[in-house]
């Protein structure tokens, strides 16, 4: 039975990863660029969601709701005001803009949160679930985080393949400037795709936290890299790729951190990355890019 | 219909367009010609809006297209289709043809659907089939349709017989023949010159960036200075 509940952990760990690389793997798609500030953009959805209960009060469900409405803004506030100048800048330039803006978000969090963890079970805590006479338990907030993962990628699928704004979404990804001349109005696609990604950025903070209570300004990087990985594991622009990457992921880290050894589990999943990058580039979903002149 | 008047291009430090001046009038099909980089391409791209024009003036059919989006001219009935086809790969050949009618109403879609597919049999044929698998020739229906997919009134198409195969130029060519006789206005770019001046009412010949040559399409086919350079002697 330990199997399955470390099963039933990695699968819930590898949502958060999922959903957060879903972010990452959408914004690379259509503007091209690593939005390495992503990964603290959940760490903002969790303050605001920590902030809402815990000191105005409201009902769980209304600070995440919150949380998501605040997370899609900031992401098109950072959009229009350090990526959109960029759009014809040299990638590296927008690179080192993100690093810049994830630094921003975090000591901006530093000087409005303070530097003292915040403790995320004191505001919402969900129960454990036993089944089979108590063999076997698995705690809510795992079950919850895999549904969630689950409907938002079926919604995804259905938004992009079936809604004028999602196929509009895929032209852009695939030919900016094919997209113009349909009449698409990129900017406002690429808006959108960073409204999007933050939203579920959102999302994924309040479950990451759910799962590992402490807050602080730093909560968001390493799973940001995490979920970096998952997407590039699953094949970078590709919407099933970074569902299946940050479901992998997770299941590795627990199971290493479960049967090798608790410190050597991030070595493992950077490790898996690298052998499956040597032996298909492009990830496990990723389509080969051919340059044509 | 279109009068462009002294447009001047960079593309950074290189001008790629020196003050070149045309008009379309309503009902015509005019032909662009000249050799690689004489700037064929980036005219239709500045009047698509991809590219802007430093000076002088693009009015469409009354509008000002100096500073107007790409997404807003396509609205206005200026439809590019692009050089290469641009087609989106990935998409199925239905897809694109919806991204076409991006900016149509959803009831005019369904009608534009059957129009393009009564021009293309082929395409509905292979409707569900993913656009990046199509032969070469089947993209270039692909392109043309999802342009004729925004109701055009004046349809700038670029290189349509690049690469591909004798029987396929001609049989672009008869459909682009055809659009014109069902009433839509063409602005032609080619290098291959004695097709387009062919079927062209007039023509502008191009070279590094100027206009150096215009006329009806036969005084052009006529010209020793045309054919020495464009249509082998």
């Amino acid at each position: 039975m330990e199997v399955l509940t470390n099963l039933i952990n990695g699968m819930s760990l590898g949502s958060v990863y999922a959903i957060i690389a879903l972010g990452y793997t959408m914004v690379y798609g259509i503007a091209k660029m690593l939005n390495f500030a992503h990964g603290d953009v959940i760490m903002v959805g969790a303050y605001i969601c920590f902030c809402s209960v815990s000191y105005l009060g409201l009902p769980a469900f209304a600070g995440v709701a919150l949380s998501v409405v605040g997370c899609t803004l900031l992401g098109i506030i950072v959009e229009r005001l350090a990526y959109k100048p960029l759009r014809n800048a040299p990638s590296l330039n927008v690179l080192i803009t993100a690093i810049g803006v994830s630094y921003f978000l975090q000591n901006a969090a530093l000087i409005i949160m303070g530097s003292d963890p915040k403790s995320f079970s004191s505001i919402i805590s969900l129960p454990a679930l036993s089944l089979f006479d108590g063999k076997l338990t698995i705690s809510a907030t795992a079950v919850l985080t895999i549904f969630a993962c689950v409907v938002i990628m079926v919604a995804l699928t259905m938004f992009t393949g079936k809604t004028k704004m999602g196929k509009a979404m895929r032209a852009c990804s695939e030919d900016r400037d094919a997209a113009q001349l349909m009449g698409i109005n990129v900017n406002s696609t690429i808006s959108m795709v960073f409204a999007i990604g933050s939203g579920l950025a959102a999302i994924a903070g309040v479950l990451m936290c759910l799962a590992y209570p402490t807050l602080m300004p730093t909560t968001g990087s390493m799973p940001g890299i995490k979920a970096f990985t998952a997407a590039v594991l699953g094949g970078i622009g590709s919407i099933p790729g970074a569902a299946l990457g940050g479901v992998l992921l997770g299941i590795i880290e627990i199971f290493a951190r479960a049967y090798i050894s608790t410190q050597l589990a991030d070595a493992v999943v950077f490790g898996v990355l690298i052998v499956i990058l040597l032996i298909r580039p492009a990830g496990l979903l990723g389509k080969p890019v051919n340059e044509k002149v | 219909m279109l009068s462009v008047y002294n447009i001047n291009v960079w593309y950074g430090a290189i001008q790629a367009i020196k003050g070149v001046s045309f008009e379309v009038n309503d009902g015509e099909i005019v032909a662009l010609i000249g050799a690689n980089g004489a700037g064929k391409s980036t005219t239709l791209k500045t009047l698509s809006g991809l590219l802007r024009s430093r000076t002088g003036s693009i009015t469409f059919m009354d509008q000002d297209l100096m500073h107007m989006p790409a997404e807003k001219i396509v609205e206005h009935g200026l439809v590019h289709v692009p050089e290469g086809r641009r087609i989106f790969q990935q998409m199925t050949v239905e897809e694109n043809l919806d991204m076409g009618a991006y900016t149509q109403a959803k009831d005019t879609i369904a009608d534009n659907l059957e129009r393009v597919y009564a021009q293309f049999p082929r395409l509905k044929e292979r409707r569900r089939q993913i656009a990046g698998t199509l032969s070469g020739g089947e993209q270039q229906m692909l392109a043309m349709g999802r342009g004729l997919m925004a109701n055009p009134k004046l349809l700038m198409l670029d290189e349509p017989s690049m690469g591909l195969a004798p029987i396929l130029v001609e049989q672009i060519f008869e459909i682009i023949e055809a659009l014109h006789k069902a009433g839509t206005t063409i602005l032609l770019v080619e290098q291959n010159a004695q097709m387009a001046l062919s079927i062209a009412t007039r023509g502008y010949v191009l070279e590094t960036g100027r206009v150096t040559l215009t006329g009806t399409g036969q005084e052009l086919l006529r010209n020793d200075d045309v054919r020495k350079a464009y249509l082998g002697g």
